[in-house]
Formats: C-alpha cells, sequence, structure tokens
C-alpha cells in the first residue's frame, strides 16, 4: 500500500476539486447579564465570581430569557437579510459534559429564530453572495481548566477545575449554508465573510466581536468534489478558529490534506478536527463515529417567542448603515484608492480614521497618523490599534498643534509616544516634555552663533556661494537645539547672517 | 380542645384575638410531631429551634402592632422538594442527602412572608416520583388511617402530616395527581392549581411542564388560605401566569353549587375502579344534585390515553431535569478515586444516588426521546395532549365544573404494588388529565369506602384560571358530608 | 416481540450515565419492556393533523429586563461542591472533547 502524501500543493488540488465549504460562527453578545440569570457578562472576572443558582443548575432554579439578547438576535437575523420566524422554542440539547452546569444546553433546534438569509462579501473584485442558513440563540458553556499531563492539554490531564463565569452567557450561533463555486477563492472568501460578519456585528453593536477573547469563534466545515461531479465529499468540521488569517489557513490547509487523501483512494473521515495557531495544521479530535444523540425537545421552562411584526419592523427600520455601503461612502468622501481602503480595512483603522474625522481633522492627515506612526507602534506592541491608549480627539488636538505651527512632525511623534507612555493628554506631554517648537528669535540666534563657530568650514563655504553647503548646519542647530528648532527659518536666518541670499 | 386538632383559619383567628401565642401553637406541633411521627414518618428533617424562632418572631411583630396576615404564626409542613435556605434539602434522594441550598424557593419565601412557620420537610417519592412514598430514599411514611398502608404519594410526607394533626397545612407538588392522591387516601383536601398560578422556582423539578405547587388542609378554608398565600406571579418563574390569584378564599367561604353544572366523566369510572370508592363517589354526585346542581354525563375521550401520554412526557422531562445531578457541582459523587473519569464518576454516583423508579424513569424518558423513537412516543404523547385541552375544552362549554374519584382505590398496603411499576402507575389515572391540561382540580373527602373503611376523595376539575370554583363547589360538599357524617371525616380516623 | 431489547437498555443507560450491573439490565429490560409497550397506545390517535401541545398553556414572550443582579458569593457557590481547588470546581479527568 502507498502512503499517503501529507498534503497535496493548493493549485493541484484545486485543478482536481472543487471545494465546498460551511462556516459555523459563534457571537457572544455583549449583554450587560447572562442569557437567562443575572449574572454579569463581564469578562475576566474572579472565578465562580459571576455564578448564581440559576446558572450554576442548582436544584430548583429555572430560566428567564434575557430580551436583549433576543433583540440582538433578531437585528443580526435582519442585518444578514434573514426571515425572522413568527413563532419559535427554545430547545434542550441534551448531552453530559463537565462544564455545562446542567447537562443539557439551552438552545434551539428545528425552529431557529432567524432564517435564510445572505452576507455579500467582496474578493479579488468579485462579489459573493454567502447563504446564511440560519441565526439562533443559545448559551456558552463554563471554562475548563486541565491540571497535571505533560501538556496542560485534556489528554493526559490528572483532573480538571471548572469555572462557571462564562456559563449561560447569550451566543448567538450564524450557520451559512454550503459555498459553492468559490474554487481557488475559497480560503480568501472565507476569511472575508467572517472579516465582512464582524464589521458587521461590531456596527449593530451586539457584541465586541473579539477573536482571541473568545466573544467570536468559528467553526470552517469543508468537502471537497471531484471537478465535473455533483456529489458533495464528507466533510470536516475545524473547530474554533479563532483569528481571521487562521479562517484562511485552515481552508487552505484542509483542501490540501483531504486533497492528498483522496488523491490516493483513501475516505475522508466524518470528524471534528482542531486548528493549530503555531503550525496552521489541524488534527483529528473526537470521531463522530458513535453519533451523538442530543435528544432534543422543547424547551418547557421557557415559553415560545413569537416577535410582533411590528416590532420586527421597527428593529428593521433602525438597522445601521451596512458596513459595505458606510465604507464606500466613507471610501469616496476621503478620495481614497480601493488599495488604501483595504490596507486601513486590514488595519483596524476605518472606525479610527473616522471619528478622528468627526474631530475635525482632515482625512489625509487622519488616516497619515493612523497608519503611519500609530499602526507602528501597534504593531510593534502586538495590540490592535483601537486598543492603543490613544483617543481621535487626542490625535485631532496632536494635528491641530502640527498646522499651528507649535509641532513639527518629529516632535508630534514624541507627543504621541507620551500619551501612549500614559503621560496625559497632548498638551500635557508637550509641557512637560518641554517639546514646544523654538519660536523665540533670539534664542534661535545665540544657537546659531555657537554652531556657525563651531563649523567655521562649512561657514566659510556658504559664504563663498556653495549655498548646498548650509544643510549641515540647518542639520547642526536641529541636533543643539534637539528638534525643536523650525528648520526652515534656522536656514533663513544662517543664510542672513552669513550674507548669502537664498 | 388540644391545639393540633384546631383548623388553621382557627389558629389565626386565636392569634389574632391575642388568645394564643404562635409559640404555643408552635410548640404545640412540635410536641405531636415528638409523640407520633416515629410511627407516621413524615418528617424528613424536623426544624424546631428555626419554627420556633419565627414564631417567636410573628408573636413580637404581632405585639408591636403589625397587621398580619390570615396565617401569620400558624406552623406548617413542607415538602422537601422546596428549596429552604435553613435546612436540608433532599428531594427524599440519597443523591441530595445533606444538600444545603443557598436560596429560598418562591413558594418558601412566600410562606415566611406571610408569616408561617416551617416545622420542617416532608418525605416524598425520590425527585416526586411516585404514589405511595415507597421511591423516597430515607423509607416510607405511612397513613394515619392503618399505618401499614401508603399515604399516597408523592406528598405522602404531607398528607401523612396534616391528616395525623402534626401540622395544619402543608405544601405538596402535583405533577400527575400527587397532592389529591395523597390527599384522597388520607381524608383531607389537596388542591392542584392552574398550572402557573404558583410558582416552580425553588421547587427541584421532576417534570417541568405539569409541576405544580398546591395546598393540603383539613378544611376547604384552610387549603384556600394557603393557596392564597403563596400563589401568584413570579418573575423567576417563564411559565407563571401574569394575573391575579382567582378569589379561592372568597369562594370557600361561600360554598355553593345552586344552578352549576355539573360533567360527570364518563372515563374516570368502571372497570378497575374499587366498588366502594364507586360508591361514595356516587353519593357525592347525588349530593351534588340534592344541593340544586345540574348533573350530566360528559365524555372526554382523549382522557383513556392521558395516562400513557403522561408516562411518556413526565419521563422525558425527568430525563432531561435530572441530569444536573451528577456529583460534579453539589451533592453525592461516587468513584472518584483519582483514575476514574468524569464520565464514570458521573454514572458510578448516578447509579448509587438514584432509586430504581428514578433510573426506569430517566431511561423510559431517554428513549421516548431519542432520534428514530422521538415522533411515536414523545411526538405522539404531545399530540394527546392537545386532545386532552380540547376535550377539556369542549366539556367546559356544557358544564362548570367536571367530578370523578380522585383515585381508582383506597390507600394500598405498602409494598403491594412496589414491584410492579404498571399497577402503581394506575393510582394516578383520574388526576393526570388536569396535569397535561393545566387545569385547576381539587380532591375533597367524600367518605370511606365499605370494603375497607378507608377514605376516598371526590375530584372536582375547573378550567384553568377556575380555581376559585374548585373551591365553591368544594366547601358546599365539604359542609353538607360533615352535616351528614356529624363532624370531619378525619373523626373516624384511628387515634395515634 | 419485545419492545426493547437488554442492549438497548444498556446503551439508555450509557446514554443517561447510569452505572448498571447486569443483574440490574436484565431487571430493567423486561420492565421497561412491559412500560413501553402500554404507553406506545399514544401513538392510536395521534394522527398528523393534531398540533403537539410542549407546554400546558399558550403563553408566549416572557422574558426580563436586561439587568445585572446579585450573584452568589462565591463560598456559597462552591459551599456544596465534592472538591474545590484554586475557587474552581474540581472533576475528575475528561476524556472527551466538547460536543
Amino acid at each position: 500500500m502507498t502512503t499517503t502524501r501529507a498534503t497535496m500543493p493548493f493549485d493541484e488540488a484545486l485543478e482536481r476539486f472543487e471545494p465546498v465549504l460551511g462556516l459555523e460562527t459563534h457571537v457572544e453578545l455583549g449583554t450587560e447579564s447572562k442569557m437567562f440569570c443575572g449574572c454579569s457578562t463581564e469578562f475576566g472576572a474572579p472565578p465562580n465570581t459571576h455564578v448564581c443558582p440559576v446558572c450554576l443548575a442548582l436544584p430548583g432554579a429555572l430560566p428567564v430569557a434575557n430580551d436583549k439578547a433576543i433583540e440582538s438576535t433578531i437585528r443580526i437575523g435582519l442585518a444578514l437579510n434573514c426571515t425572522i420566524a413568527e413563532w419559535c422554542r427554545f430547545a434542550r440539547k441534551n448531552y453530559f459534559y463537565p462544564d455545562m452546569p446542567k447537562n443539557y444546553q439551552i438552545s434551539q433546534y428545528d425552529e431557529p429564530l432567524c432564517v435564510d438569509g445572505h452576507l455579500d462579501v467582496e474578493v479579488e473584485g468579485r462579489t459573493f453572495r454567502v447563504g446564511i442558513e440560519r441565526v439562533h440563540l443559545e448559551e456558552d458553556t463554563g471554562k475548563s481548566t486541565h491540571v497535571g499531563g505533560a501538556t496542560g492539554r485534556i489528554q493526559g490531564a490528572d483532573y480538571s477545575i471548572v469555572d462557571y463565569n462564562r456559563a449561560g452567557i447569550p451566543l448567538v450561533e450564524i450557520v451559512t449554508k454550503p459555498v459553492e463555486g468559490a474554487g481557488h477563492l475559497a480560503p480568501e472568501v472565507a476569511k472575508a465573510y467572517v472579516t465582512e460578519l464582524r464589521e458587521l456585528l461590531r456596527a449593530l453593536d451586539v457584541s465586541d466581536v473579539r477573536m482571541e477573547q473568545g466573544s467570536l469563534r468559528c467553526d470552517v466545515n469543508v468537502s471537497l468534489m471531484p471537478r465535473g461531479s455533483a456529489v458533495w465529499g464528507t466533510r470536516t468540521e475545524t473547530k474554533n478558529v479563532n483569528s481571521l488569517r487562521s479562517v484562511e489557513r485552515a481552508v487552505r490547509g484542509e483542501i490540501e490534506r483531504q486533497a492528498a487523501i483522496l488523491a490516493d483512494g483513501g475516505r475522508i473521515v466524518q470528524e471534528t478536527r482542531h486548528f493549530h495557531e503555531d503550525t496552521g495544521a489541524t488534527t483529528p479530535g473526537r470521531s463522530k463515529e458513535e453519533a451523538q444523540d442530543y435528544r432534543y425537545f422543547p424547551e418547557p421552562d421557557l415559553l415560545p417567542i413569537a416577535p410582533a411584526p411590528e416590532w420586527v419592523e421597527e428593529l428593521r427600520a433602525a438597522l445601521p448603515e451596512p458596513p459595505a455601503t458606510r465604507r464606500a461612502r466613507l471610501q469616496a468622501e476621503w478620495g481614497v484608492s480601493d488599495l488604501d481602503m483595504a490596507a486601513m480595512r486590514n488595519a483596524g483603522a476605518v472606525d479610527l480614521v473616522e471619528a478622528t474625522v468627526a474631530a475635525g481633522v482632515p482625512a489625509a492627515d487622519a488616516r497619515k497618523w493612523w497608519m503611519g506612526e500609530l499602526a507602528r507602534r501597534a504593531n510593534e506592541s502586538g495590540t490592535a490599534l483601537a486598543d492603543l491608549p490613544i483617543t481621535p480627539e487626542q490625535i485631532a488636538r496632536v494635528v491641530e498643534l502640527v498646522a499651528s505651527g507649535a509641532l513639527n512632525d518629529k516632535l508630534a511623534r514624541q507627543v504621541l509616544e507620551g500619551v501612549l507612555a500614559g503621560e496625559g493628554t497632548p498638551d500635557e506631554v508637550v509641557e512637560a516634555r518641554g517639546l514646544r517648537i523654538v519660536d523665540d528669535e533670539g534664542e534661535l540666534t545665540t544657537i546659531i552663533d555657537e554652531v556657525l563657530a563651531a563649523n567655521a568650514d562649512a561657514a566659510g563655504k556658504v559664504r563663498s556661494g556653495k549655498i548646498a553647503a548650509v544643510g549641515a548646519l540647518v542639520g547642526g542647530v536641529m541636533k543643539a537645539s534637539r528638534g525643536k528648532a523650525d528648520a526652515a527659518r534656522a536656514r533663513e536666518l544662517i543664510l542672513e547672517r552669513l550674507g548669502v541670499s537664498g | 380542645m388540644s391545639l393540633t386538632r384546631k383548623t388553621a383559619a382557627e389558629l389565626g383567628e386565636l392569634m389574632a384575638a391575642g388568645e394564643v401565642s404562635s409559640v404555643e401553637v408552635t410548640q404545640a406541633h412540635l410536641d405531636r410531631v415528638a409523640e407520633v411521627d416515629g410511627k407516621v414518618n413524615a418528617f424528613l428533617h424536623v426544624a424546631a429551634e428555626a419554627a420556633l424562632e419565627q414564631a417567636r418572631s410573628v408573636d413580637a411583630r404581632r405585639a408591636a402592632g403589625e397587621r398580619l396576615g390570615p396565617l401569620a404564626g400558624v406552623p406548617i409542613a413542607h415538602k422537601d422538594v422546596f428549596t429552604t435556605a435553613d435546612m436540608p434539602t433532599t428531594a427524599g434522594s440519597k443523591i441530595l442527602e445533606g444538600y444545603r441550598p443557598p436560596y429560598d424557593a418562591t413558594v418558601t419565601a412566600r410562606l415566611r412572608e406571610a408569616g408561617l412557620v416551617i416545622l420542617g420537610k416532608t418525605n416524598l417519592d425520590e425527585f416526586a416520583m411516585g404514589s405511595s412514598t415507597e421511591n423516597s430514599a430515607f423509607g416510607p411514611s405511612r397513613n394515619p388511617w392503618d399505618l401499614d398502608r401508603i399515604p399516597g404519594g408523592s406528598s405522602g410526607g404531607s398528607s401523612a402530616a396534616v391528616a395525623s394533626y402534626q401540622a395544619p397545612l402543608s405544601t405538596g407538588t402535583d405533577t400527575g395527581g400527587s397532592i389529591r392522591q395523597p390527599a384522597a387516601v388520607t381524608g383531607i383536601v389537596g388542591m392542584k392549581p392552574t398550572y402557573g398560578g404558583s410558582s416552580r422556582y425553588g421547587l427541584i423539578a421532576f417534570a417541568s411542564s405539569l409541576d405544580t405547587p398546591g395546598p393540603f388542609a383539613r378544611t376547604v378554608l384552610d387549603a384556600a388560605l394557603l393557596h392564597e398565600a403563596f400563589s401568584g406571579h413570579d418573575v423567576m418563574d417563564s411559565t407563571s401566569i401574569h394575573a391575579e390569584v382567582p378569589p379561592v378564599v372568597e369562594a370557600a367561604r361561600h360554598g355553593d353549587v345552586a344552578g352549576l353544572r355539573v360533567g360527570v366523566v364518563r372515563e374516570l369510572s368502571g372497570e378497575g375502579y374499587q366498588p366502594g370508592v364507586l360508591a361514595r363517589f356516587q353519593e357525592a354526585v347525588e349530593l351534588l344534585e340534592s344541593l340544586g346542581a345540574k348533573v350530566v354525563e360528559v365524555s372526554c375521550p382523549s382522557f383513556t390515553y392521558a395516562l400513557p401520554a403522561y408516562y411518556l412526557i413526565a419521563p422525558s422531562e425527568c430525563s432531561s431535569n435530572l441530569a444536573r445531578f451528577d456529583g460534579m457541582r453539589y451533592g453525592l459523587r461516587v468513584g472518584d478515586d483519582g483514575t476514574r473519569s468524569a464520565e464514570e464518576v458521573m454514572a458510578l454516583t448516578r447509579a448509587a444516588g438514584f432509586g430504581p423508579e428514578v433510573k426506569r424513569r430517566i431511561m423510559l424518558g431517554t428513549y421516548a426521546l431519542s432520534s428514530g423513537y422521538y415522533d411515536a412516543y414523545y411526538g405522539s404523547a404531545q399530540k394527546v395532549r392537545t386532545l386532552i385541552s380540547r376535550d377539556f375544552e369542549a366539556a367546559f362549554h356544557q358544564v362548570d365544573v367536571l367530578v370523578s374519584p380522585t383515585t381508582p382505590t383506597t390507600a394500598f398496603p405498602i409494598g403491594e404494588r412496589a414491584d410492579d411499576p404498571m399497577a402503581m402507575y394506575l393510582a394516578d389515572l383520574c388526576t393526570i388529565p388536569a396535569n397535561l391540561a393545566g387545569n385547576a382540580a381539587i380532591s375533597v373527602p367524600c367518605g370511606l369506602a365499605d370494603e375497607d373503611g378507608l377514605p376516598a376523595g371526590l375530584q372536582i376539575m375547573a378550567p384553568v384560571l377556575g380555581d376559585d370554583r374548585c373551591y365553591r363547589v368544594g366547601a358546599a360538599v365539604e359542609k353538607a358530608f360533615q352535616d351528614r357524617w356529624g363532624g370531619p371525616l378525619l373523626k373516624e380516623a384511628p387515634a395515634l | 416481540m419485545s419492545a426493547i431489547t437488554r442492549d438497548e437498555v444498556a446503551h439508555l443507560a450509557r446514554l443517561s450515565r447510569l452505572a448498571l450491573a447486569d443483574a440490574e439490565l436484565d431487571h430493567y429490560a423486561a420492565q421497561l419492556d412491559q412500560i413501553i409497550a402500554a404507553v406506545a397506545r399514544v401513538a392510536e390517535v395521534a394522527s398528523g393533523d393534531i398540533p403537539p401541545s410542549s407546554h400546558a398553556l399558550p403563553l408566549t414572550n416572557v422574558y426580563r429586563p436586561d439587568q445585572v443582579r446579585p450573584c452568589l458569593p462565591p463560598q456559597e457557590a462552591l459551599a456544596m461542591a465534592p472538591a474545590v481547588e484554586d475557587d474552581r470546581f474540581r472533576v475528575p479527568r475528561i476524556l472527551g472533547e466538547e460536543a
């Protein structure tokens, strides 16, 4: 028997097979309280401090649904062009697992709140319409930490310890219809879908959509069918792909892996796989050969949801501008190229630039600072641009100081550095660090005289008409003033003192 | 007359008039518990100190001139399926032995607010599954009429406590008849309110869509007073009805059936019913007619499918409701030796912690919900549920209340049906339809069966939120019977 | 014909997390068989055009406002736990991954 190649090169795989994708996205809603009880949803609290009889499933406790979570789910459904159910129920999904206190998850099964929508995404100038199968509401589980064993992973652990703070946080599951026909763009389409979805959710203000904190989690389903065939292959489900880049890598990797197996006459096992951020590879998880029987049935502790049509229409009318429309509008307003716009979007700078423009800064300046100095610093410190400790209003103040001539670009960068270091507002940093441009002619003249005395050679050259040599003298003045001199004025004064006209 | 022989209403009036204190009343009942509960085994836990403390507090409030409710200072026995923050709560199961909840059930909290004095927690079939209390992990309770017989179930500790004068009042829960059947076989009054009329928050769930807290008492008026004290809307229970409690006390004070249309359910009699029980039921129907009611026979054909539907729906819900008892967060944990997995420890814990009836129902429910069987079993049972509601609806177009025997037989001997689940299930034959449709229904004593001299019950069923009708008719029947008997039926019970 | 086999009962016990001995399986198989045969009658009247009822009463739309309420103090949350470590519930090793 021949050994199966681990992977087939992507291009070769795409020549032979057509991928079919499916994406399941879980979004933790940004409600104040949990789905079925009044416990706080705040991230990062000490273990088991956000728990009560309901979310710990103590005997006798009962759930009551959070109205904001229902509303948010309907708004997500509307924004995804879904039909909103006139009547639907929660269901219990029964399985035993220590991080799930009731040993059933309250979810929705055959009666999701929103069905049959779509989201358009653009990849390389082509628009792909990703169908939305369903949007439904459920609850999150607790978090287990595995103790003992070599790796801190579930396999080989001696025991586990469980924190139920996360148990019961409202979770919206968004499931796509199978995505066909993306061909070699499949990985990019998957990434573009999650990106667009994330922007949509952010615009709706229903979740903080932080993939790194797990408030947006993605499962990727991939199957391949031979070119020319109409029969879908067996799919695998890759769980918890937790960054946009990983979505693309997971799809690509799974296509390459499955293609190699199929090309060697093997068969794909329907299974759950785990994505590894470090290598980009997936490894098999639990095989689904002994099919789970979740024994779904309508949740008797909760009443059916029957959203009033007028209310749904109110919510629809109040939806925010769709992200794609907004991007097009901003691009036109700012007069930037497609490429620049894409770069801003990738850097997470669009909202920040918009807010900075709103604070009175010309679009070009706003973009220059966010995409230049600040993007560089965010990159260095490994934080998201939006997480930098600086506000669009503070950027606006710095830009104002430059425009007024009080700062030059170099000083402005130092001001930003000070603000980022927590030294205060831009004005406080200017004051504390003494960063104002030297605009006192007397002080500047003194510095110039010192520099001319120390650089008699260069001064002589200038006097003799070699005007180009003035550059070194201006540099000397800037150095001596520690960058605070106005370089243009210094040049004028040097030429004046040396009796040369510029 | 001894304080323990008085009704709750009488005790309330005596205390309000300053003739007796709650501490005296409470002590008298605690003494009675000490005297007879060794034989009856109604209580799983007696909270003497906490009870006296609450009694003292009520007395002090009364002395300070505070206006208190009609049941302030009256002792009550509380079914051990409601959580109590100051007492253990076991649901009659080994899996919760020693468990102390950190919160009060809504019913518990309302009892306290009304000034009721909780004497302790009463015995029950494990997780309220059963008709005899024989499924309690802590031994059966006994029927004060004959200590070798069952006091009914699942709320058998509560019925036995009231019937043996250990408490004038008690709480119960009724999922398929667990209040009405024990009331009938011990000769007292038991009421299942409209589903959603009383809160399930803090009631350890058996079958969520059926469980209903309700009162036990020796008189219809006492039952109504207790019903009013703990019922009404609760934001913590999504299925709680957002409506005023029906005027039950008013109805209980003014028993009257003149001109009332009463329907006798054809399907709830005949084969399998004890002749003495049917004879007492027939007498009750004649009594109603003599009091001016218009009696007609009504057919509810789907009721014959109520029992099988119930034994699919209730186990299905319980299989899921009881999943949380896994030894991970609270309760018993068995077999955690450091090598076994969580999965194995859960299975060992549940095997050791649950009794046979609970295991049977969990597996039955798991089966009924399994893929491939769901439609034939759980799905079909839900359709039968619709049919039963339609039968009730049609019947209540014709009549104001429906009547039937509460249970087909009088109290059976302990052990007789313990190994025969199907025979045990028949005890709920008449009571289950009202649970499936959510209706209000009450059981009032209607005499002693000739064969064995044991009590039989009359069930009066009313539409959803027609709880007051149950009390109005029950009060009329109670008065007429007591006039005939020369006092309450319980007078006939042997002294303990 | 029996409605349920011993193997099916063993499967149900596994699904329900009940560690049953072989003798118990036989016992429950016989009892469940009898019960299932009796309750299967519901299918006789459950025709396709009857809507199923999952609840006793036809109520809808009961929600709570999205407001934070006090949680349990951690010592109370953990008080009844069989084992605790680092303010977390300690449980035996977990075999499979999450569903």
